[in-house]
């Protein structure tokens, strides 16, 4: 029997919608497009004064929109989704296997990969929602300025390339506790981990260094966030977002044999 | 239709079941009876799939449990001990996923749907939220997803627990109604539950198969073990204990101002010895009775004896 969509898009599905028959959608996207709306109102303002300021002093031409503006916003969001992630991700399979009701999809006649896919899938979709909500911000910069469409879209495919790691990370931790505190905890602290791993890249030899830098989530932000979309940096979020993935399918696959 | 060989399951170093071998025939209905932790569950987990057993083979409509696990789940449905019904939604839009994701295609989700409530007696609460149903509704909603996909195979596991009795009486009949179409096995501890709507009961215990066989053949079988009470005068130390060693009496135990002696099964009529023991004994005899053992009491020494019947 094939991989069956059908039944993939029915968990996504039914998970995005329980998002939003809980609280958890709403408390997180309105947390989420405050800070967001606060952040680009200060950005604003302050490019706006540094550039009268430059105009004035005759300075030339001060950061560019890419720079001042676009860079920095989607650069906040990185950092905002790692923090809210958690709280998406953390019930897709603790909560189940808490109220039993993982019983019923693996009972079910799917493939360990079609759940978890679905899971997977439905987070990514409240994401997604999330980031279209702001581009509201996009928006404004075209009807007032004179922004780079690619720099905006890149961000946008990096920022969403970048959370579906977190995403994936979300869905291994859930899938291993059955407590929803662990599994947030967790999904944080690997999320900032990987954010973080390069620091150790300075101290490090030469082919280390290279290898920590590699496995960086950021780093491989910073071409998106140019207006740059380089395969290296795709393929490696994707296969970042396969192998937790997969290892989510081990530790399903082993709960049957305990 | 199930066809269960050798079946064994280890929880680490602890046996949850071992060495289990039944068959259930199409269109029977099947009580899976035994004492809490008896290993009734762990053995419907495996019948589903839901959990691999250690050793032995499990086929149900025809497909290995192990080999192809798809194709049994498709044909199985299963209502857990405890309904695995998602408290947030609408009772319709639930059984619309179970549905879906049970291979329901979409031109008969709708109809299947109905037809799941209707049997399920849900028509008027299909469209309220789950977590605002009663205990008993919750069940039913989990009873029409196990339904919902049509399965030829029905396992329901404790499915009247929690229930009050005009619920349980209604459950019954609802599984009475199902033989025939669909094969079912349930479990519970409770045997009046089982004697009302299977036709055959496996008696298991600490993971083994005690006993397998229609009700009315498994009480006669164990009304040949008999049970007598006897009321005497003086129930002298000495007359029990002559009591006792008459061959085929198992036990002779005091209860009030009675004697309650019980008979090893198969051993033929014994009354007349019984009594004139009694009488040589000078315990002068009052009363004499023979009493049937009900079915909670065959249940009883079924599952307390480690001797098979």
């Amino acid at each position: 029997m094939k991989f069956s969509f059908k039944k993939m898009w029915a968990v996504a599905f039914r998970d995005f919608r329980s998002y939003f028959t809980s609280p958890i959608a709403y408390i997180v996207i309105a947390g989420f497009l405050v800070i967001m709306g606060w952040m680009f109102f200060f950005n604003l303002q302050h490019f706006v004064a540094q550039n009268i300021q430059y105009k004035q002093f005759g300075m030339g031409k001060g950061a560019s929109l890419t720079e001042g503006i676009i860079r920095p916003l989607y650069g906040n969001m990185n950092v905002i989704f790692l923090f809210l992630v958690p709280f998406i991700t953390m019930r897709l399979f603790a909560e189940e296997r808490k109220l039993q009701t993982l019983q019923l999809l693996m009972t079910s006649p799917m493939r360990l990969s079609e759940i978890i896919l679905g899971k997977f899938l439905s987070a990514l979709l409240l994401v997604f929602t999330m980031l279209a909500l702001t581009s509201f911000y996009p928006i404004v910069l075209i009807l007032f300025g004179n922004p780079d469409a690619g720099a905006m879209l890149s961000s946008n495919l990096g920022t969403l390339l970048l959370t579906s790691c977190y995403v994936a990370t979300g869905v291994l931790f859930s899938a291993m506790t059955e407590n929803q505190i662990v599994a947030g905890a967790l999904t944080f602290a690997a999320g900032l981990f990987f954010w973080l791993i390069n620091w150790a890249s300075q101290s490090a030899g030469p082919v280390w260094s290279d290898f920590l830098d590699y496995l960086s989530l950021i780093q491989h932000y910073n071409n998106f966030s140019q207006g740059i979309i380089d395969s290296t940096d795709v393929i490696f979020y994707l296969s970042f977002v396969g192998i937790g993935l997969f290892f989510t399918h081990r530790v399903l696959d082993s709960y049957r044999w305990r | 239709m199930i066809d269960v060989s050798g079946l064994t399951k280890f929880y680490g170093p602890r046996t949850a079941v071992s060495n289990l071998s039944f068959t259930v025939n199409s269109g029977e209905v099947v009580g899976f009876l035994g004492p809490n932790g008896a290993g009734k569950s762990t053995t419907m987990k495996i019948l589903t799939g839901f959990m691999p057993a250690s050793a032995g083979s499990v086929k149900v409509n025809g497909f290995d449990v192990f080999e192809s696990p798809l194709d049994v789940k498709r044909s199985v449905g299963y209502l857990p001990e405890n309904p695995p019904v998602y408290l947030e939604m609408v009772v319709e839009d639930y059984l619309k996923f179970a549905a879906r994701i049970h291979d329901v295609p979409k031109t008969k989700l709708k109809g299947a749907v109905d037809s799941a409530i209707q049997r399920t007696g849900l028509t008027q609460v299909r469209n309220r939220i789950i977590g605002n149903l009663s205990k008993g509704y919750r069940q039913r909603v989990g009873l029409a997803q196990a339904l919902v996909h049509d399965p030829k195979v029905l396992i329901l596991d404790e499915p009247t627990v929690g229930l009050d009795p005009v619920q349980i009486i209604e459950i019954r009949e609802l599984i009475k109604s199902l033989a025939g179409q669909h094969t079912v096995i349930l479990s519970s501890h409770i045997l009046p539950e089982v004697t009302a709507t299977c036709q055959r009961i496996i008696v298991i215990n600490k993971g083994q198969i005690v006993a397998q066989d229609t009700i009315e053949r498994l009480t006669t079988r164990m009304r040949q073990g008999l049970l007598y009470t006897m009321s005497v005068k003086t129930p002298s130390e000495k007359g029990i204990s002559a009591l006792q060693s008459v061959s085929g009496v198992k036990s002779v135990s005091p209860e009030g101002g009675k004697l309650l002696i019980e008979i090893q099964p198969e051993q033929g009529e014994l009354r007349d010895r019984i009594v004139e023991v009694a009488v040589a004994e000078k315990m002068g005899v009052l009363e004499f009775a023979a009493e049937k053992l009900s079915l909670e009491e065959v249940f009883l020494q079924l599952t307390t004896q480690e001797k098979s019947v």
